[in-house]
């Protein structure tokens, strides 16, 4: 997990002393404590704890059509919660994603009544949390503010307008095949949401993109050193730009399926998202500081949060108490490794 | 996370035990009645905290109590927006429970996972806040239009008895609620008992409380004989019994209507207010129980159809899929203190 950045570090620098001199190792050796301490070891075995734990409790839990339902309340975020971690990880934040959400769906609300077929919908959502994105971006690189206080502003700009035009009204017209989208299985057996489904896949794109290409190994140079990322030659600001941009797209996505599923749109839809959001990519490991983390641990914390948040929900624990019992967990999860860590060096 | 589990396991298991030694105890027959069919019903509303939901679980239970071999699983989102009662609902689906009754946060938000839940075999019913026609079998209105607005006026003529001239304070005038009670009462004046009462004007406080309190002044200025006022709205009520009180009128004007007992409870105790009426939530969540037991039980609550709710009578149901429980609930001296602490 805590793996360096820059090729060349401490340990190196000491064998390149000795007799390895000429051996340039692509990472830094793991050591076998070093696997099982990593962020992704816990959150698997807390995983596999969750879905013992509920099998054991609810004879409901290991159902397809029960999990596949699961996955329609959280996949949306979870969506979001991919381009999260990458701003997170280049030291940035975005507050407005679920203002962004809110103002995409009353576009894609307009459009709808306004008798628009589902391919106009989707794009429109898009490219409205595209433009939305691509504001904040613009905002952040070229005023100097840190994001997190634009992002706020924006927060309220987005959402405020999406209340000024719409009050207390709802918007409710959607063609039939636009609301398919979000109301039936993508693939009927075994039974997979179209929600979940995009997340899958955009999973497996961030996740080589990230780690496996060079654009993305310049988003952990530019997380732990922004400035000396700027002097080894890499388009801080490009990068920033086009990942804020890359987070209203998804937005606008997440807006879409959203309101497929539930064929409505009101001001206060997806209200106090942008934390739960947040919420996951930290317990994926992502490092609030920069530099750190990986999409499998997003991915990880996704499942472990969206199945303990159902898992409780099946044995009737009210939401207040699941709030409760997650924040704990965050707390937990992260705290353990710290400790234990420290255990491990005094010995 | 895992002690969390420890702990409803011992829990559960105290309970087991607790119903095991009460099982054992009671005579044979009553056991097997209450095991013969133990229906689940979820009653979700908006959001759990709400001391008026609390009140509808309350008379939830009574009718479970009642009824016998009913298990209710009172529940809510922690923000009440239609995607976290969704999930809500999602996880009662998951279970099987037998019915839901759910008090929505969005109308139409709700109409899919309602259709969801009845093609899984689960009866669906609204309350409180309807969802729309498609998402569930039936909706229980707390009470109707045309019993809202003979209500208020036979309070105003018990209080004034039968006698004077009276006003209407209301909320705005673009309000479509208050504008059809007040259309329901003006019938309701027609009838023959009423020929003594003059209806003198109709006045807008907005639901402010100071354009309520400065209508409620002008109105006694304006018509010295005045002697009751019907506010159908709980800010006009509430602001109209305080100019009352405040300018030295009580026991000359009383103010009456749809008003929460938590707020009316002063205004009750010092006579600026002889009755007032809203529905009654411990009612309301016995009513909405019922009628899902007799759906559960094969009754047909379709349009045209009568449904029952057990000591409140029985309703029809409109052709829209909607009835109305009952007439308002009436609160005065006796019972307004004891209310006043649920809502």
């Amino acid at each position: 997990m805590r793996e360096p950045v820059t090729v060349s570090n401490e340990s190196e620098a000491k064998s390149a002393a000795g007799a390895e001199r000429y051996r340039v190792a692509d990472h830094a050796p793991r050591r076998l404590a070093d696997v099982l301490l990593r962020w992704e070891s816990i959150l698997v075995m807390l995983l596999i704890a969750v879905i013992i734990g509920n099998i054991v409790k609810s004879p409901y839990f290991l159902d397809p059509y029960n999990l596949a339902d699961a996955t329609y309340n959280f996949s949306e975020k979870a969506i979001i919660a991919l381009v999260m971690a990458l701003l997170i990880l280049v030291r940035e934040i975005d507050l407005s994603v679920a203002a962004i959400v809110a103002l995409s769906a009353l576009v894609v609300g307009f459009l709808g009544a306004a008798g628009y077929g589902p391919f106009v919908l989707i794009v429109a959502g898009i490219a409205i949390g595209g433009l939305c994105g691509a504001f904040n971006g613009f905002l952040v690189t070229r005023s100097g503010v840190p994001s997190i206080v634009i992002t706020i502003g924006t927060m309220s700009l987005f959402r405020g307008l999406a209340q000024v035009s719409l009050g207390d009204q709802a918007l409710t017209t959607y063609p039939q095949a636009f609301l398919d989208l979000g109301q039936t299985y993508f693939i009927d057996w075994p039974p997979v949401p179209l929600s979940f489904f995009i997340f899958l896949v955009l999973a497996a794109v961030f996740a080589v993109f990230l780690h496996l290409t060079a654009t993305g190994r310049r988003l952990f140079a530019i997380g732990a050193n922004p400035v000396a990322a700027r002097f080894s030659g890499i388009r801080v600001d490009r990068i920033r730009f086009a990942l804020f941009t890359l987070s209203g797209l998804l937005s606008g996505l997440g807006a879409v399926l959203l309101t497929a599923r539930i064929g409505t749109m009101r001001p206060n839809i997806a209200l106090g998202w942008e934390l739960d959001i947040i919420t996951v990519v930290i317990l994926g490991g992502v490092a609030i500081s920069g530099g750190i983390g990986t999409i499998g641990g997003v991915v990880l914390a996704v499942f472990v949060l969206g199945l303990t948040t159902f898992g409780l929900s099946l044995m009737n624990v009210p939401g207040i108490v699941i709030n409760v019992l997650l924040g704990l967990l965050l707390i937990i999860s992260i705290a353990a490794p710290i400790l234990i860590r420290r255990v491990v060096r005094r010995h | 996370m895992s002690h969390m589990m420890i702990k409803t396991d011992r829990r559960r298991l105290l309970q087991m035990i607790g119903a095991g030694a009460l099982g054992s105890t009671l005579p044979f027959g009553m056991m097997t009645s209450a095991n013969a069919a133990n229906l689940r019903i979820a009653m979700v509303v908006k959001n759990l905290g709400n001391s008026y939901f609390d009140a509808c679980r309350d008379g939830a239970n009574e009718a479970a109590k009642e009824l016998g071999g009913i298990e209710i699983i009172y529940t809510a989102p922690t923000k009440a927006t239609p995607e976290d009662q969704i999930a809500v609902i999602d996880a009662l689906i998951a279970q099987k429970v037998d019915g839901i009754m759910v008090s929505s946060n969005d109308a139409n938000a709700l109409v899919p996972v309602g259709k969801k839940a009845m093609q899984r075999g689960i009866k669906v019913i609204s309350f409180d806040s309807a969802i729309a026609k498609d998402g569930r079998i039936m909706h229980l209105n707390a009470s109707s239009t045309a019993l809202i607005g003979a209500k208020q006026v036979q309070m105003i003529a018990k209080t004034i008895k039968g006698e004077g001239e009276i006003a209407i304070l209301s909320a705005a005038s673009t309000m479509t609620n208050q504008n059809s009670w007040i259309a329901a009462m003006k019938d309701e004046l027609k009838k023959p008992e009423y020929a003594k009462i003059k209806l003198v004007t109709t006045v807008y406080g907005d639901d402010q409380d100071d354009k309520s309190y400065r209508e409620m002044q002008s109105l006694v200025k304006a018509y010295p004989n005045l002697k009751g006022v019907i506010s159908p709205t709980t800010i006009g009520i509430r602001s109209g019994a305080k100019a009352i009180m405040d300018g030295g009128l009580t026991g000359k004007v009383f103010i009456t209507g749809l008003g929460l007992p938590s707020e009316m409870k002063d205004a009750v105790l010092k006579g600026a207010c002889d009755t007032f009426a809203i529905w009654n939530p411990v009612d309301y969540g016995y009513a909405a129980t019922q009628i899902m037991a007799s759906i559960l039980k094969g009754a047909d609550a379709g349009p045209g159809k009568m449904v029952k709710m057990g000591r409140i009578g029985e309703t029809k149901v409109g052709d829209d899929g909607e009835a109305a429980m009952s007439e308002p609930f009436t609160f005065d001296k006796s019972n307004v203190e004891q209310f006043a602490k649920i809502f």
